[in-house]
């Protein structure tokens, strides 16, 4: 028997009964649709905490006062905590090598007023080396000014909606405006970056770090950002910050150095295991659907006894009998397979379409795997059925009323 | 020629034991008209299905043109059944989803014949029991007898050397069950090798070879 024959004489049986042939391709389908829409809001979520991350730039540690990875507990309670200085900040500038860049960060709100205009805003206090850090763009004007981070001068950088909700379409640039009691007078305009890892930096003032600390009455930074200028020093750089800051305060280890790696790491994990879950229980309605074809090919064997004495009496083999009945199976699995790609993958563009800065995109291997998996649950559920059909004796089978 | 040489078949049916067929010694020579008569429940269906290798004997020998076929695999008996054997029932047996055409082209499908040659035999031999015209009608849209000539067309396009017809005139009217006969008798004719088995004595009068079946045993044998 030709495979080309196979095919049509399986679909010739499958249209013998089309509507619940139809019913369990829509079973398939549903299954794969939902393991193709599950895995590909998986790979949207990992792409889109990459992305962040990227964004964050490259090669970042993350310098936090106070020790938390190994104690777990609060650090105020493990000892003596001293404060994370502009000292130390340029102590590490200065001491440690392969360090690029070092961003100290003062966080502060306060009320921005410009004429009648006024709003709150976030005070975010750094230096000059956050512009590269962070890779901003200035739309217009320029970022703070580079030279001693201990100077606190009186300019600021405002975010995009800042300037907008104050300024409207005006430049801003040379004109004074308050901030808490303060005056400062704004040198640039960041353009718009929206939303990123859950901190909005369009409604933020900038504005030098000693001025803010100043401002907030702080004598801490909040945290700081080291560019390391390779990723394999990112180690060594690490143990030397973690060493050189615990020499200048007095032998206490009370900071925390975390790497962006560490981070995305963790976000993938979470991830994994999420995407993990979702697709097993879609791989359960794939199960589901396997009975299903189960159960319509053992009523289609059972109501074409007769048609399979006959086969047998014109010269079909048990073999050929069984290939028929499994080419059913596999074809009708495999049609809604397709189907379920199809619906899956649309799913996911409209998904993608309704939420924008993010992407659902079916990985490869799950659109492979949804196909590998549908032909396959078609020839598993369908070898029983299959199989009775090819045993079937001619003689009884013949004489089925 | 075939040969039967003291053949048994016992099926059990509930618990007790059912003789169908009790030490069937019978030849048939090549081209041979044979009747199988007797009634209901005296073996003939069985001693069909034996000869065409659809069941098999407990014991006995069934020597087909002097093979030995009664132990053969249920592989060979498949190939036996393909190149060698066409059945008539007497309920048709056409698969209703196929044409006229598709139905006669089935035992090709599975011996693997060319899509184009498998046409043009298929063809040539509705042609041969005068179905041309309803080559592409389905069996249902088919009288008794138009399915019969196609069952029959179907039974022969594989060129069998033996032609079996279980009460092939069982279900249809005097005039289409005659038309039947006329056209197995023209295939005897040709030379093949015909056994019917029949209730009417009309029908099972006419062969050369008739064979009375009484209880599984061979009652009575006029001819050849």
């Amino acid at each position: 028997m030709k495979g080309e024959d196979l095919v049509r004489f399986a679909l010739g049986g499958l249209r013998g009964h089309p509507l619940r042939a139809g019913l369990s391709l829509l079973g398939v389908a549903i299954g794969v649709a939902s393991v193709i829409v599950l895995t590909s809001l998986g790979q949207g979520a990992r792409d889109y905490v990459t992305g962040e991350f990227a964004s964050l730039g490259t090669n970042l540690l993350i310098v936090l006062p106070g020790k938390t990875t190994t104690t777990g507990m609060l650090p105020a309670i493990g000892g003596t905590t001293h404060d994370l200085t502009l000292a130390d900040a340029e102590a590490i500038r200065r001491g440690v090598r392969a360090v690029r860049y070092v961003a100290p960060i003062g966080i502060g709100t306060a009320p921005v007023r410009y004429g009648s205009r006024s709003r709150d805003a976030t005070v975010f206090g750094t230096t000059w080396e956050m512009e590269p850090v962070r890779r901003f763009h200035v739309a217009f004007g320029r970022y703070l000014p580079s030279g001693e981070a201990e100077r606190a001068q009186s300019v600021c950088v405002l975010g995009a909606r800042i300037r907008t909700e104050l300024f409207g379409a005006a430049n801003p640039v040379g004109e004074v405006l308050r901030v808490g009691d303060e005056r400062f007078r704004v040198i640039g305009v960041m353009a718009p970056r929206g939303q990123g890892l859950g901190f909005n930096f369009d409604e933020v003032v900038h504005v030098p770090i000693a001025r803010n600390m100043k401002m907030f009455n702080r004598r801490s930074i909040f945290r700081m950002l080291v560019e390391v200028s390779s990723r394999d020093e990112m180690e060594a750089v690490k143990e030397s910050i973690v060493r050189l800051v615990k020499e200048r305060h007095e032998g206490e280890e009370d900071i925390t150095v975390l790497t962006q790696d560490a981070l995305l790491s963790t976000f993938g994990k979470i991830l994994d295991v999420l995407t993990a879950a979702l697709s097993g229980i879609a791989a359960i309605s794939l199960s589901v659907a396997g009975i299903l074809i189960m159960n319509v090919m053992l009523v289609s064997v059972s109501e074409r006894t007769r048609e399979i004495g006959l086969l047998k009496a014109v010269g079909a083999g048990s073999g050929q009998v069984l290939s028929v009945f499994l080419a059913e199976a596999a074809l009708l699995s495999t049609a809604g397979g397709v189907a379920g790609l199809a619906v899956g993958i649309g799913a996911a563009r409209l998904v993608s379409a309704a939420s924008p800065g993010f992407t659902a995109s079916a990985p490869p291997w799950a659109v492979a795997a949804a196909l590998v998996v549908s032909a396959g649950v078609g020839l598993a559920f369908g070898a029983l059925p299959a199989r009775r059909a090819a045993r079937l004796d001619p003689v009884a089978a013949l004489a089925r009323r | 020629m075939i040969e039967l040489e003291r053949l048994s078949r016992t099926y059990v049916v509930g618990d007790r034991p059912v003789h169908a067929l009790r030490d069937v010694t019978l030849a048939l020579p090549g081209g041979d008209y044979a009747s199988v008569m007797g009634p209901s429940g005296s073996g003939k269906s069985t001693l069909l299905n034996v000869l065409g290798c659809l069941d098999r004997p407990d014991s006995g020998s069934y020597r087909l043109d002097g093979r030995e076929v009664a132990r053969l695999s249920e592989a060979e008996r498949t190939l036996l059944r393909r190149h060698r054997i066409g059945f008539v029932f007497q309920t048709f047996h056409l698969v209703p989803r196929l044409t006229a055409l598709g139905n006669v082209e089935l035992p090709m499908v599975f011996a693997g014949v060319e899509r184009g040659e498998r046409d043009a035999r298929a063809r040539k031999a509705l042609d041969a029991v005068g179905l041309t015209p309803r080559a592409e009608h389905r069996p249902e849209q088919l009288s008794g007898g138009e399915r019969q000539r196609v069952a029959l067309a179907r039974a022969v396009v594989m060129g069998p050397s033996i032609l079996l017809a279980d009460e092939p005139t069982g279900n249809l009217d005097t005039a289409s069950g005659g038309e039947i006969v006329r056209l197995l008798e023209s295939m005897n004719a040709g030379g093949l090798t015909l056994v019917v088995v029949t209730h009417d004595p009309a029908i099972g009068g006419r062969a050369r070879h008739r064979v009375r079946l009484v209880d599984g045993a061979v009652a009575e044998e006029a001819g050849p």
